[in-house]
């Protein structure tokens, strides 16, 4: 037998290419995916067809022009388009930063698939659900012992719509006190998610961007100056997306404080601080998790997810109703909330997420996160030490100012030799079965990369994800044909994205672009 | 020191000392303490956290999760006929095996070309749910009905300009409160009256609430409370006329059968997902759609991502991208981006992708007209029982309707109770939400319901209100 020598860090890959034609191209009339129950003959012969009692006008008249497939033809389009999908569970899931983007435990999802949690019905009599709200209490009282809080919603779905639930607490807290019309202003940071501008701005707020310093943090002069009698809140990620911790934060929150305002801490860079340090110390009224991101389950190709609101106990009756409550020997569902800014999801929110939270927190302890917190740290302080052997690749702002959990670096200088911008190096890495993401918009840094390992990768995995990126940049200089054509071994090549701002030209939908693409 | 920490975790490969040593003296570190060296000491919590003891293996998790949730008792094991915004339908277990695979439950935000399969797959969840509602730009899907409704609402006022809006009477109150809470401040909500008999919008009053200032009436077919809203032409023409737009709620699991709010003037169509393919999961399944023509004035003014279809540089490859990417807030905009984008419901229209596709238009039909069917079934068997009136609103419902129990002498509550301990749950009691109609329950029927359930229901009521 010959000796198969494998011994490349760098990757040999292609990713799956199957050239499946749109849904819509599948199928042939009277062909069949799924048989749905008929009525039984008794039914029939006491209320007819069904059709007869659809009153003048409102029976469909329009045809249906869903395509008609067998089962089978209908399973292998979408098992072909899941393997041209580079789950988070699949790749060495590094270069979304800000994402977190770690290992979803499988057991947690087998338990979530659970009957009893996928066929509760919300409005069942709360004797009959019982478990599931335990298990929503106990999430409640560990995100308070993690965040130092008194009182959490699991109403959010996701992390922006948690954060226009604190925006809407801000308005309805200053509303009740005599000072909305006064307070109409927040501030927040230039590196905190663009919702945290975004979701307060839909609230009626005017905001206020406070840019870095020369060290990359907040530039503390420049916030002093913004807090006034306007400012009705504080909404900013500590630390931020480029990684930078704000170690002043305190005295940014008092000045908040003393002002009058609220602090609102968007938690979605938590997971380099599990034990560490809290949002009760730092002085915030209110914060936010993602449960997708910092607490293990699934993002879901963008959802659903779980924004897990978390505030002190003068602002619990601002909170979403309903709350789940314990009265000492059964779980309830409180609607009675004094203040409460109404609902911003449907029913209690994303139960099935939060129970996933629940087992990935009961499978880790406090030690556990802490182990978290440690290890998503000492994994991104080596891979920017790795990563920046490479010249040219650097970190914007002090190198020497730490990074917690994730890195924002620049490649300004590999862009300047190169011709060759972040997304082009983004296209690249593709080619390697990997993924790298450069920043929010507007781009402060200029061609930024934003790298996140988490605690979920091993040396082995940050080794081969540094020398691939090593690789490519190598490329850049030696081989910028390459790059140029790259993807090349992806699932399809360059897209042409021309028409996607032309309203003339761009496609929608599948029937859009027949109409668009019609052969005369 | 006393080593602190989670070691040789099987979540957390780098936990181990020898790999974090390693890994410290490259770094020229001494302890993982060096970590968090800039976090103040005043900031620190320098005490372990006080969390309950961790379960020691999988197995041990997995007996003890499941053993708090064998205290639930599900809608499969109790005959369930509550709805009310989420509704207990078939999943085919061909959108189980899709939206569970790893590819797709653990992808993100990657590139159109690392992440193909989600490009194509939300692209044609678009396009289907747009053949359904027969329209033209479907978004990637947001939060729920609630949140779409409301967003449609601010992209009205956006678009006209205008500060306020008309929603229908009978709104879901829940759905209302997200509403006028994403819509405050900005759009001011007002409610338009019905007519009690049926349900149905009071023209008049939309005629005298409509003005300069109404930037968009909304309503539902079917309603929350079951009925079709008939003069749905008639609203979007006052509507037009006043200036507003028309905006429309859609349960998708009768539009196999019911003519699609685009044929009666609706300029903006929103609803929920959860009926195609969702479990109800406690609520978890819902996820909003909003549709709308395929006019710029409209396009610029959704929040959501919207996948749009475009070519390659290789001949016979479809690539996909972002339409008009630049008004999201993901855009260079930020707080000046349309609402805001982020982690919504994108699996949820995924598997609503795989639902239509499997059912395609006969199984689409055939579903609207079983449920058509048992719900007219349950009605008159129900009407038969003493006190009982099976629909209390005239004209015709769809998969939900107003059980009237006043007659009875007995309250909903008391009802519903006596169900309960037969293992059925009773429909969704309306005595708070509705006080002018007494003691009434929202009922509903779908595919799932087999004769013998609604025979067992009608025999346990009777048993109940005859005693």
């Amino acid at each position: 037998m010959k000796r198969i020598i494998r011994k490349n860090r760098v990757r040999s890959f292609h990713q799956a290419r199957w050239n499946e034609p749109i849904i819509f191209e599948l199928g042939s009339a009277g062909e069949r995916g799924i048989l749905v129950p008929k009525a039984e003959e008794e039914i029939v012969e006491k209320v007819g067809n069904g059709f007869d009692s659809i009153p003048a006008g409102m029976r469909r008249s329009v045809p249906l022009k869903l395509p008609e497939i067998n089962q089978k033809r209908v399973l292998m389009h979408y098992l072909r388009l899941s393997q041209e999908t580079l789950g988070g569970n699949i790749n060495i899931e590094i270069g979304q930063g800000t994402c977190t983007v770690k290992y979803n435990p499988v057991v947690n999802d087998k338990l979530a698939a659970s009957e009893k949690m996928s066929e509760l019905h919300p409005l069942q009599d709360t004797s009959t659900t019982q478990g599931i709200l335990e298990i929503i209490h106990r999430t409640d009282l560990m995100m308070r012992e993690i965040s130092g809080m008194d009182h959490f919603s699991f109403q959010a779905a996701g992390g922006s719509q948690a954060t226009m639930t604190m925006a809407s607490i801000v308005r309805m807290y200053h509303r009740l006190r005599g000072e909305e019309e006064q307070r109409d202003e927040i501030i927040t940071t230039v590196y905190s998610h663009p919702s945290d501008a975004a979701a307060p701005a839909l609230k009626g707020y005017k905001i206020i961007t406070i840019m870095a310093d020369e060290n990359g943090r907040p530039d503390y002069e420049a916030f002093k100056a913004a807090v006034s009698e306007r400012t009705a809140a504080f909404v900013v990620a500590n630390p931020e997306d480029t990684g930078i911790f704000n170690p002043r934060i305190k005295e940014f929150t008092d000045l908040v404080t003393k002002a009058g305002g609220l602090n609102c801490y968007d938690q979605a860079n938590a997971n380099g601080l599990y034990g560490i340090a809290r949002a009760r110390e730092a002085g915030f009224h209110m914060c936010y998790f993602n449960l997708h991101k910092s607490f293990g389950t699934p993002h879901g190709c963008g959802g659903p997810g779980s924004g897990a609101v978390g505030v002190i106990s003068e602002l619990r009756d601002f909170l979403p109703k309903p709350l789940v409550e314990f009265d000492g020997e059964k779980y309830f569902l409180d609607y009675d909330i004094k203040n409460s800014i109404g609902k911003v999801r449907a029913f209690i929110g994303t139960p099935q997420v939060v129970l996933k939270a629940y087992s990935w927190i009961m499978s880790l302890g406090a030690e556990g996160l802490y182990e978290v917190a440690k290890v998503a740290s000492l994994n991104n302080v080596y891979l920017i030490k790795r990563l920046l052997e490479y010249k040219g690749l650097e970190l914007p702002y002090r190198e020497d100012v730490q990074r917690i959990e994730q890195a924002r670096y620049t490649m300004e200088k590999i862009a300047k030799d190169t011709g060759f911008s972040s997304g082009d190096i983004a296209r690249r890495v593709m080619d390697f079965g990997m993924h790298i993401w450069s920043s929010h918009h507007p781009f402060y840094i200029p061609d930024p990369l934003t790298l996140e390992p988490t605690e979920t990768p091993s040396m082995e995995d940050l080794e081969e994800y540094v020398e691939t990126l090593h690789h490519i940049l190598g490329e850049a200089y030696n081989n910028p044909e390459i790059i140029k054509s790259a993807p090349n071994n992806s699932t399809i090549h360059m897209v042409d994205e021309s028409s996607m701002d032309d309203p003339d030209q761009w496609c929608p939908t599948w029937r859009v672009y027949q109409e668009k693409t019609k052969v005369e | 020191m006393k080593v602190y920490g989670f070691k040789n975790h099987p979540y957390i490969p780098n936990s181990g000392p020898e790999v974090q040593k390693k890994m410290l003296d490259y770094l020229g570190l001494k302890s993982l303490e060096d970590l968090h060296a800039e976090i103040p000491e005043e900031l620190k919590l320098n005490r372990p956290l006080d969390l309950p003891k961790p379960y020691g293996s999988e197995y041990e998790l997995r007996r003890a999760v499941e053993k708090l949730l064998s205290k639930n008792m599900t809608a499969k094991e109790y005959l369930n006929f509550l709805g009310a915004g989420c509704w207990q339908h078939y999943v085919p277990a061909i959108c189980d095996e899709v939206n569970s695979r790893s590819e797709f439950l653990t992808a993100y935000a990657g590139e159109p070309y690392n992440d193909h399969g989600r490009f194509q797959t939300l692209f044609e969840y678009e396009s289907l749910v747009a053949e359904l509602l027969d329209m033209e730009v479907v978004n990637v899907p947001t939060f729920d009905w609630g949140q779409a409704a409301a967003t449609s609402i601010r992209m009205a006022s956006r678009m006209t300009g205008r500060g306020g809006a008309l929603v229908v009477g009978t709104i879901d109150p829940d759905r209302s409160m997200i509403i006028e809470n994403y819509c405050d401040p900005g759009v001011k909500i007002s409610k338009l009256a019905y007519d009690e008999k049926t349900g149905m919008m009071d023209l008049e009053d939309l005629k005298v609430k409509l003005s300069s200032n109404i930037a968009a009436v909304y309503f539902e077919n079917p309603s929350f409370l079951g009925f079709l809203e008939t003069k749905g032409s008639e609203i979007s023409r006052l509507a037009h006329e006043a200036g507003a737009v028309s905006i429309v709620g859609v349960d998708p699991s009768s539009l196999g059968v019911i003519e699609p709010p685009s044929a009666y003037g609706a300029d903006i169509i929103c609803g929920d997902l959860q009926p195609l393919g969702m479990h109800m999961n406690y609520g978890g399944g819902q996820s909003g759609f909003i549709s709308t023509r395929n006019e710029e004035r409209f396009v610029m003014e959704f929040p959501s991502r919207l996948f749009g279809v475009a070519p390659t540089i290789v001949e016979g490859e479809y690539g996909f991208g972002d339409v008009a990417y630049e008004r999201t807030s993901f855009g260079n905009l930020r707080e000046k981006g349309k609402e805001y984008v982020g982690t919504q419901t994108a699996l949820l229209g995924i598997t609503a992708g795989v639902y239509l596709s499997t059912m395609g238009p006969k199984g689409m039909e055939e579903l609207g007209q079983n449920i058509i069917q048992k719900s007219q079934y349950t009605i008159k068997e129900l009407s038969e029982l003493k006190g009982v009136v099976g629909s209390r609103l005239e004209g015709f419902s769809f998969k939900e309707f107003v059980v009237d129990f006043n007659g009875t002498g007995k309250t909903v509550e008391e009802i519903n109770e006596a169900l309960l301990q037969k293992g059925i749950f009773g429909g969704k009691d309306l005595s708070k939400a509705f006080p002018e109609m007494g003691q009434c329950a929202l009922y509903c029927v779908t595919e799932v319901h087999m004769k013998e359930d609604i025979d067992r229901l009608v025999s346990a009521i009777k048993e109940i209100v005859e005693e």
